[in-house]
């Protein structure tokens, strides 16, 4: 009870609300990254956002700025090489952390908001963060629900999304954006591995047990709520950052979905 | 040959991927044509209606197709799932094909997982989401594949009663399937 009313008090308040919305989002996003076999991509652009943050703060810029402008430049150039896959995002991805690293080790106004990035601390999330993360959700509720279809026939049909005058490339740089975006905004939140780990975890839950398209969004979305509030409780109880602690709750959580896949009765129904 | 009824005029096709495959070929599609391509292994049937649908390159020659025509494809290869988890329903929903002309053997299917369909119910639910979308040109690669003799003669009947509203280039080896649906053929020889 005790622990309730702490995490209720104002300090964390802000911090958990802001944690609530990029839990719902980004298994979503990692729904989709899923579907293009550019899951990848979640860990390469908060990589950029981790860079992009500590450079913003270096040039006085707050940091979410300089996690966007970085992720969706980013997004942006690989947009225009017009590849899919996971090369690009690989190679992004390194880019981020050595660059990340070197301004850590040479910078020292960076070290203090490179361990809140690295470690995860979302108790220092405040007001702002939760505005960004407030914004970015009616972003995604207004675009997603129009490129879904497009993002899953380009996918399963794409030839018929061809020859129906379609553009693939578009479809991809507004996603590709709208991901970059997201793990900007999360990863100066909850941090590097905890951000991709909301993206991937839920969602390879979720493509195994979901019962179709729609059931699995809501099953990786519900893993990702729940995975995010034992989390916060946890780490809050116990007096660790966050970052790690819902990293491993998501790791239990996925050993967990593979061990009921393995007993027939907990396997999803064949009709629903 | 070119005319203002038809939907799609090909006039010295030459088509394929680093090199020509098919071609040159010149023919036009109105409506209420089934084109049976018929052509051994190799005379690029596939090429044909991937260059149709804009999936090949066309090295020489030009497809008129009149404005506003849509074109669905149904592709020889099988679907890569990849596990994810989409339904029949999702599936016919994103083409817009309507689900309710489904056979009566199909349609408790359309709820069920695309990757715990047996291989010639995907088939089946691949070329019904092409077949019933809503456009003007259906090409067909192989819709037969896997398929049962009962889902065979449902989508044999489907696409005659298709035939005056649609029009239809179809590959099929299943030369007694293709026969039962063509008006006329187009034979790419050797």
């Amino acid at each position: 009870m005790n622990l309730f009313f702490h995490i209720l008090d104002p300090m964390f308040r802000w911090p958990l609300l802001t944690g609530v919305i990029f839990a719902a989002l980004l298994p979503v996003l990692g729904m989709y990254l899923r579907l293009r076999q550019e899951w990848l991509a979640a860990l390469a652009f908060a990589q950029v956002a981790a860079a992009g943050s500590l450079g913003g703060a270096i040039v006085g810029v707050p940091p979410q700025v300089g996690a966007l402008a970085c992720t969706c430049t980013a997004a942006a150039f690989k947009g225009w090489l017009a590849k899919t896959g996971n090369n690009g995002y690989a190679l992004l991805m390194i880019t981020g952390w050595a660059a990340a690293i070197l301004m850590l080790a040479n910078v020292p106004i960076a070290e203090h908001l490179g361990h809140a990035l690295f470690d995860g601390q979302l108790y220092f999330t405040g007001v702002t963060h939760l505005a960004f993360g407030a914004a970015f959700l009616l972003v995604v509720a207004a675009v997603l629900p129009w490129l879904s279809r497009k993002l899953l026939l380009e996918r399963m049909f794409p030839d018929f999304f061809r020859a129906s005058g379609l553009s693939a490339w578009k479809f991809h740089l507004i996603f590709d954006l709208l991901v970059a975006a997201g793990l900007a905004l999360a990863t100066a939140s909850i941090g590097v591995m905890g951000a991709f780990g909301l993206v991937f975890v839920p969602s390879m839950i979720a493509y195994r047990i979901g019962p179709n398209w729609r059931g699995a969004l809501w099953v990786a979305t519900g893993i990702s709520l729940l995975a995010y509030v034992a989390a916060f409780a946890l780490a809050f109880a116990v007096d660790q950052p966050f970052g790690p602690v819902l990293v491993l709750v998501l790791a239990a959580l996925a050993a967990f979905g593979y061990l009921a896949q393995l007993m027939p009765r907990w396997r999803a129904p064949a009709s629903l | 040959m070119h005319h203002d009824g038809c939907l799609l005029n090909v006039e010295e096709l030459s088509a394929g991927y680093a090199r020509p495959v098919v071609g040159p070929i010149s023919f036009s599609v109105d409506r209420g044509d089934v084109i049976g391509v018929r052509g051994p292994n190799g005379s690029g049937k596939s090429t044909l209606l991937n260059a149709l649908a804009g999936g090949a390159h066309i090295f020489s020659g030009v497809v008129h197709r009149r404005p506003g025509v849509r074109i669905s494809h149904q592709q020889q290869a099988a679907l890569q799932l990849d596990n994810v988890p989409l339904s029949g329903r999702e599936l016919l929903a994103l083409t817009g094909a309507d689900a309710r002309d489904l056979p009566d053997w199909m349609a408790p299917l359309v709820r069920k997982r695309l990757d715990r369909l047996s291989g010639g119910q995907l088939q089946f639910m691949q070329v019904w989401a092409c077949l019933r979308a809503p456009v003007d040109i259906v090409l067909l690669d192989e819709p037969t594949n896997n398929v049962d003799p009962q889902g065979v003669r449902h989508l044999q009947l489907q696409i005659v009663a298709m035939r005056p509203t649609h029009a239809l280039l179809v590959i099929s080896h299943d030369r007694a399937f293709l026969d039962g649906i063509s008006t006329r053929s187009i034979d790419l020889g050797s």
